[in-house]
């Protein structure tokens, strides 16, 4: 691959996909939580955890570096019981894009859930199943579309985490530079043919999420 | 089967202030609750059936308290042997036939004793063989109704609660439905309350009727 774009690509790919995984296990399960039913308590919790979305990016990051640094309640915690530390890491990187994509499956998944008819939980309680059979033989089942598109959406969004992750993670080349910080690198150093590149990578790769998303909630519509 | 019901609930909405406030006991092998639509027959049916919990009051099918307010027991569904067929049926769209009417016995301690056999005996009992591996969205009215109580009956239910079991089917499948429904709760000796608005369905099942209007039983409590 041309101007060295394979390993911030991997490397963004990998966080992606590391994030998304851990924001539609988180959403979905604080989308069932939630519930179908609304409420101003409801409401807030979900208001609550949406802020991520709205918020700058660099607001996550500040809140994110006084948590996990070294002086952090959570950083100093993993610093002295294992030696751990997260800022300037990859992994660091994974946890600013999960909180960042966190929202997009949030309110998909709890769309999903709300779609599918009440009726056809109660008769499956009705039928002897507890509340985790439930949602894992009816909700989910009926609901998976929704959710995957919430999933697609968050992975784009993770793919193009800038501000959280640069504040957490850095910008070290081939440890936690992915596409979106090697482009500000790129152009600020003046190598325009490789910012170029670097840009036609991200669009396609982001293009590709978001058909697919397309397709999955035009296939989820109703006949 | 003695059923014993005194329940009151209250729901707020925009639109209106609803109170039920139901009592009644029936000994009858079909009771049916009758009455006009927003007469809280449904939300009767939900509570008996524990999808609806009532803020006060008792209820009691034969010697099993499922609910009362003042000792703070509420039985959960799953655990009331109610069987339930909901007005649009809610067969689960995402299943087949035969995997809806099996759906109880496929999994915890049910889905050990034999299931296989029950389930295929149910399809065969309702005349569902033909379309065992059909959607729910494939089939007829009347075949969703006898996959729905096929399910129903699959979990063996000591009650079972129908919600307007007929509204959805036009007037010559409704009488065979009828029949077949009279039939299948001699032949199983299963007490059914049924709930409907439609004078017919009284006259053709006979049996205890409760008659319902803004939330409380104006005849036939018992």
């Amino acid at each position: 691959m041309p101007g060295g774009a394979l390993i911030p690509l991997l490397l963004t790919l990998k966080v992606a996909a590391l994030a998304t995984l851990l924001a539609t296990l988180a959403g979905v399960l604080c989308a069932r939580l939630l519930g179908r039913t609304r409420s101003v308590a409801r409401d807030v919790g979900e208001s609550l955890l949406t802020l991520p979305l709205v918020l700058p990016p660099t607001v996550l990051g500040y809140y994110l570096l006084v948590l996990l640094g070294r002086n952090g309640v959570i950083g100093a915690w993993l610093l002295e019981h294992f030696g751990i530390t997260l800022i300037f890491t990859w992994q660091g990187a994974v946890i600013a894009a999960t909180i960042a994509a966190f929202p997009l499956i949030l309110r998909s998944a709890r769309a999903a859930f709300a779609d599918v008819d009440l009726p056809l939980e109660q008769a499956a309680r009705t039928l002897g199943l507890g509340e985790v059979a439930v949602f894992f033989r009816v909700t989910l089942p009926l609901a998976w579309r929704g959710v995957l598109a919430g999933a697609l959406l968050a992975f784009a969004r993770a793919m193009g985490e800038f501000g959280a992750t640069l504040m957490v993670a850095g910008s070290l080349p081939g440890r936690t530079q992915t596409l979106a910080l090697a482009i500000y690198d790129a152009v600020a150093a003046g190598d325009d043919a490789r910012a170029a590149t670097l840009v036609w990578i991200s669009l396609g790769a982001a293009f590709v999420v978001l058909v697919a998303a397309a397709q999955l909630l035009r296939g989820g519509a109703r006949p | 089967m003695n059923l014993s019901v005194a329940i009151e609930k209250r729901l707020h909405s925009a639109q209106r202030e609803f109170v039920l406030d139901v009592r009644f006991e029936s000994d009858a092998d079909v009771t049916i609750l009758f009455g006009p639509s927003g007469a809280g027959k449904t939300l009767t049916l939900l509570a008996l059936a524990g999808l609806a919990r009532p803020e006060r009051g008792t209820i009691r099918v034969g010697e099993r308290v499922l609910f009362d307010g003042a000792r703070g027991i509420d039985v959960p569904a799953r655990r009331r042997r109610i069987g339930f067929v909901f007005q649009d049926y809610a067969l689960f769209p995402h299943l087949s036939v035969a995997r809806n009417v099996a759906f109880a016995r496929s999994s915890g301690w049910l889905a050990r004793r034999g299931a296989a056999a029950e389930v295929d005996g149910l399809i065969e009992a309702f005349d569902l063989g033909a379309c065992r591996e059909a959607l729910p969205a494939q089939i007829s009215g009347g075949q969703r109704q006898r996959v729905a109580l096929a399910r129903a009956l699959a979990a063996e239910p000591d009650l079972l609660l129908l919600d307007e079991p007929f509204a959805a089917l036009d007037a010559p499948l409704r009488a065979r439905l009828r029949s077949e429904l009279l039939a299948l709760q001699r032949r199983r000796g299963l007490p059914i309350v049924v709930i409907t608005h439609d004078p017919d369905d009284v006259a053709a099942l006979g049996g205890r009727v409760i008659r319902l209007a803004d939330g409380r039983v104006v005849e036939g409590a018992g």
